[in-house]
């Protein structure tokens, strides 16, 4: 049968769709689910269409504060990353140095343990240290998980890069800090943003390894989630899961737009 | 195999003294391969110089050192009265147009060639920018990024960058590589002009002899590191002194031979072959008494063919060697045939087509000749397939 | 003009060679350079990620408690004794991650063929369609899965209808007629959560292939699944171990999944880890624990890279 056959050439495209489907239906429930009227304390089924939570966002106490603490500390935490990981990408690609291997392993590492062994162990240290958990254990261990990240970001882009163009900038009377300063820097912008979006969207959602390094009294956002989790969840966390999701899809595409049209111009 | 000519250079009038490039033991080594044999090059002030060679000769990485961009791992640069060993490329009197253009892709073509006057803190750029950018034919894109521009106006913007700095010396890496033979044509004939215009030296690298004939009022060839012959292209071109510069400009026959006595001004040789050549003694690259091994070389377009029949018309005094035609291709301008020879198993013959005849054709027993005094003489010691590019290192 | 160019005689055996440029204080300083750019960075990741591993080691073989202090005593018995009770949990850790993982490969090498050769116009589109959800909370999309399977919920409902539920309470992947707080939840949940961590170098390795590869493989005689399996797979292989690696490490050591969406005796080692160190305070048996996982995992991905046979994962 023909169709029997059109389905069997495109199976791939049609476990590819189920597979987006799979993806995205989350995240469908949880925008459904923001203009809901719970019945109990659980929003779990549907029960009346209100707009009660997008009116009233900040509604349940802390929830806003939490949102802005983990704001806060993603705003900080994507600084302090992207600073040290440019630099530290800049070093990777562009010198020669000794112990190259070493340092990249240690750049490598992070991403690939689990969240829970680094967590616990920096938890530890904490600890032994009798350091006072807070905003800052956490903010610290923000900048290291993310680090890794914005130096593959801004590696990938340096190295990409023609490095005659560095050569062409000193053939024209370009100091080396001129040549970083008005070639370099400019051209390497898209890596170090990408890294810093990388790093500020890792940081804003991270979990695990905040918890083991919040201590009792801060509480980030999706900490305050996590604690809601079993009392049930208020409808406003719905609704600022969809705008987090809104402001992501905004930005992504803004990114590709911006990236496409540089392209058409030519 | 050392050429020593010196003639006085004449500085034109557009040039401060200063602008000729003198290269004194300069090598370059990176561990244990030498990129770059130690050697002395002299290039005078005002002239169009190229170097020449197949990729990997160290032509380009000799121009670095000039540039800055390399450092030498023994010998100085002097450029002009400043000794420029030890100087950053920032702060040498010397400009590049690299091999892909190297333009800034985030600054418009103005900044791009305002970008050297802007660093050497000269605060009103406009005038020399738009004059420069009228002199390229570009004043009109003067807002677009790079990548708007074509390959050949690209080319153009790496040129205007460059010379509006007026660089004691501009140094040019491959730049016409990119574009295709009708452009890459224009531009050779551009940038004579421009040269001739400026007045300032040119040291162009190229691997296309062609170019480098055309554009060059001196040529060095370089192999393996080292400079192997260096001369006027029409010098280098009939008078080859290695086997490597006999392949690699044009293309040569080589036909192993022996001395077998003199006549005149001339040396006689015999080969494989029957009867004798005559070659002039003068343009043997190596002394060769009786009895040594030479190469006779002989330019394909300057050999004769008539076919065997017609044997009886060739005229007396020229070298004649009978053969059998195994391929001929017609190109359009010029007939090239392969013809084997007992005194040489492939002799290429260039003949242009003028009247064609047809009894010319793969199989065709024919006569070669040519004046002897075409005929040059080398070192047979060497290795007959250097520059040919087919022999495997 | 001529110039004038004479090789320079090569040095006779004896000669010093001709004085190369002495290095500069300049040249010295710039070969420093690459080191001052590396310390804040590199300080950053020894202070706070490889000094609290080492730390980790020092308190697993501790003794105390919070009131009496701790003290290093050595006590290696701390890790035969954790291994030992919680072997299970390891187990099931790794059994969970590893089905997951399969599910990821199996789901998402569709989807990241499909972007990479079959989208044509709606490539980004697609793109942004896997990348953007990983942007929000992952905790709330999590959550959002509890609704979705909800025992008074469509899914579960026609699961049940279709007596689906029945076979896989038969091989214990859920229980009566529940999905929620049975391993198929936790699974789901898993495989949904690390998808995009599949997906993103599934593609980035495919989209590399040229297209014409495809077509030369037809040309000679290939059929489309053949084209796949000696062409495809094979070139995107780094890919897939990137990605395999990728998604099982993190859903090894994960808890969350555990926590909201499975009940007891679903839980993973993640949870006991926690479990230990936030509520218990048990800070010796926590790092033992923590160690023992990093262990496993460590042998368990150089044995799959030495299969794999890739090296350039970074």
């Amino acid at each position: 049968m023909p169709v029997l056959n059109w389905i069997r050439r495109h199976l791939v495209v049609f476990a590819a769709i189920a597979a987006l489907v799979y993806m995205t239906i989350p995240n469908v429930v949880v925008l459904v689910f923001s203009f809901n009227k719970p019945k109990g304390r659980f929003n779990y089924s549907l029960n009346t269409f209100s707009l009660d939570a997008w009116t009233n966002p900040c509604g349940v106490g802390d929830m806003c504060t939490s949102v802005s603490l983990s704001l806060q500390i993603a705003v900080l935490a994507t600084i302090g990353a992207t600073i040290l990981g440019t630099m530290v990408a800049f070093a990777l690609a562009r010198y020669r140095f000794r112990g190259r291997a070493p340092v990249t392993g240690l750049i490598w590492l992070p991403m690939a343990m689990p969240e829970i062994v680094m967590g616990a162990s920096l938890g530890t240290l904490f600890l032994n240290m009798r350091i006072q958990f807070g905003f800052w254990t956490i903010l610290i261990a923000h900048i290291m998980f993310c680090l890794s990240f914005v130096v593959t970001a801004v590696k990938a882009r340096v190295m990409s890069m023609d490095p005659r163009l560095e050569q062409a900038a000193q053939d024209l009377y370009a100091t080396p800090t001129q040549t970083f300063l008005r070639v370099t820097l400019p051209i390497a912008a898209p890596g170090i943003a990408a890294g810093a979006l990388l790093s500020f969207a890792i940081s804003i959602d991270d979990f695990i390894i905040t918890q083991f390094n919040a201590g009792p009294s801060t509480v980030t956002f999706p900490m305050f989630v996590w604690g809601a989790a079993q009392k049930g969840l208020p409808v406003q966390v719905n609704v600022i899961g969809t705008l987090m999701f809104l402001v992501a899809v905004v930005c992504v595409i803004a990114g590709q737009l911006l990236g496409s049209r540089r392209k058409a111009r030519s | 195999m050392t050429q020593q000519t010196t003639a006085p250079a004449e500085p034109t009038a557009a040039t401060a003294s200063g602008g000729a490039v003198t290269l004194t033991g300069i090598s370059k080594t990176w561990g244990d391969f030498t990129a770059v044999q130690p050697l002395d090059l002299t290039i005078p002030e005002g002239s169009f110089f190229a170097l020449l060679g197949a990729s990997g000769c160290g032509k380009t990485t000799t121009l670095r050192m000039i540039a800055g961009l390399e450092e030498p791992t023994s010998g100085t640069v002097r450029i002009g009265d400043l000794d420029a060993t030890e100087l950053p490329p920032h702060k040498r009197p010397v400009n590049t147009v690299f091999q892909n253009y190297a333009l800034f892709p985030h600054l418009d073509i103005y900044e791009n060639v305002a970008f050297g006057l802007r660093r050497r803190g000269i605060k009103s750029v406009k005038k020399q920018v738009e004059e420069m950018l009228e002199l390229v034919e570009l004043g009109h894109l003067a807002r677009r990024k790079p990548h708007q521009l074509s390959g050949g106006q690209q080319q153009r913007v790496a040129v205007a960058r460059a010379l509006i700095n007026r660089p004691k010396v501009l140094l040019l890496d491959e730049p016409l590589g990119a574009l295709d033979l009708k452009l890459r044509r224009q531009m050779q004939l551009e940038l004579k002009r421009i040269q001739t215009e400026v007045g300032i030296t040119f040291v162009h690298v190229t691997h296309d002899q062609e170019e480098a004939m055309t554009m060059a009022d001196t040529i060095a060839v370089m192999n393996a590191g080292r400079i192997e012959q260096l001369g006027a292209p029409a010098d280098l071109y009939e008078n080859p002194v290695s086997t490597f510069v006999a392949n690699f400009l044009g293309q040569s026959n080589l036909i192993e031979a022996t001395v077998s006595g003199t006549s005149g001004g001339d040396l006689l040789l015999s080969g494989i072959g029957e009867g004798s050549l005559a070659m002039p003694a003068a343009r043997c690259a190596t002394p060769a008494a009786s009895g040594d091994k030479v190469l006779a070389g002989i330019r394909p377009e300057k050999i004769s063919i008539v076919h065997a029949d017609d044997a009886a018309e060739v005229p007396d005094g020229r070298n004649r060697l009978t053969g059998r035609i195994v391929d001929a291709s017609f190109i359009g301008v010029s007939t090239q045939y392969v013809v084997n020879s007992p005194w040489c198993p492939e002799l290429a013959v260039f003949s242009q087509n003028v009247e064609r005849d047809s009894r010319l054709a793969p199989g065709a027993e024919v006569v070669l000749h040519w004046n002897p005094a075409h005929t040059f003489g080398l070192d047979a010691a060497q290795d007959i397939d250097a520059g040919t590019g087919e022999a495997a290192a | 003009m001529t110039a004038i160019a004479t090789p320079a005689p090569a040095p006779a055996p004896g000669d010093a060679p001709p004085a190369a440029s002495p290095p500069g204080r300049a040249a010295r300083r710039r070969k420093l350079v690459p080191y001052w750019l590396l310390l804040p960075g590199i300080l950053w990741l020894l202070v706070f990620f490889a000094a609290p591993m080492v730390y980790q080691a020092s308190t697993s073989v501790q003794t105390g408690s919070l009131e009496t202090g701790y003290q290093v005593t050595w006590h290696f018995a701390t890790y035969w004794d954790a291994f030992k009770e919680y072997d299970v949990f390891y187990l099931r850790s790794l059994i969970y991650a590893g089905i997951a993982t399969v599910l990821c490969l199996a789901i998402g090498y569709p989807l990241a063929y499909t972007i990479a050769f079959k989208a044509g116009r709606w490539r980004n589109v697609l793109l942004v369609m896997v990348i953007a959800p990983f942007f929000t909370s992952f905790l709330i999309r999590t959550l959002a899965w509890r609704t979705i399977l909800a025992d008074d919920g469509i899914v579960v409902s026609v699961l049940d209808k279709l007596h689906i539920l029945n076979a896989t309470a038969a091989i214990g992947l859920t229980s009566g007629d529940r999905v929620l707080a049975t391993p198929l939840a936790v699974v789901c949940g898993l495989t949904y959560n690390f998808l995009p961590f599949m997906i993103l170098p599934l593609y980035s390795s495919l989209e590399r292939i040229d297209p014409r590869l495809h077509e030369a493989a037809g040309d000679l005689y290939a059929r489309p699944f053949t084209t796949f399996r000696k062409v495809t797979f094979p070139i995107s292989l780094p890919g897939v171990v990137a990605g395999t690696l990728l998604t099982f490490i993190p859903a090894s050591g994960d808890y969350i999944n555990a926590e909201l969406l499975g009940s007891p005796s679903e839980q993973m080692i993640g949870n006991v880890i926690q479990s230990k160190f936030l509520t218990v305070l048990d800070y010796p048996t926590a790092a033992a624990l923590s160690f023992i996982l990093m262990a496993v995992i460590l042998v368990i991905v150089s044995v799959y890279i030495r299969k794999a046979g890739t090296e350039e994962l970074v």
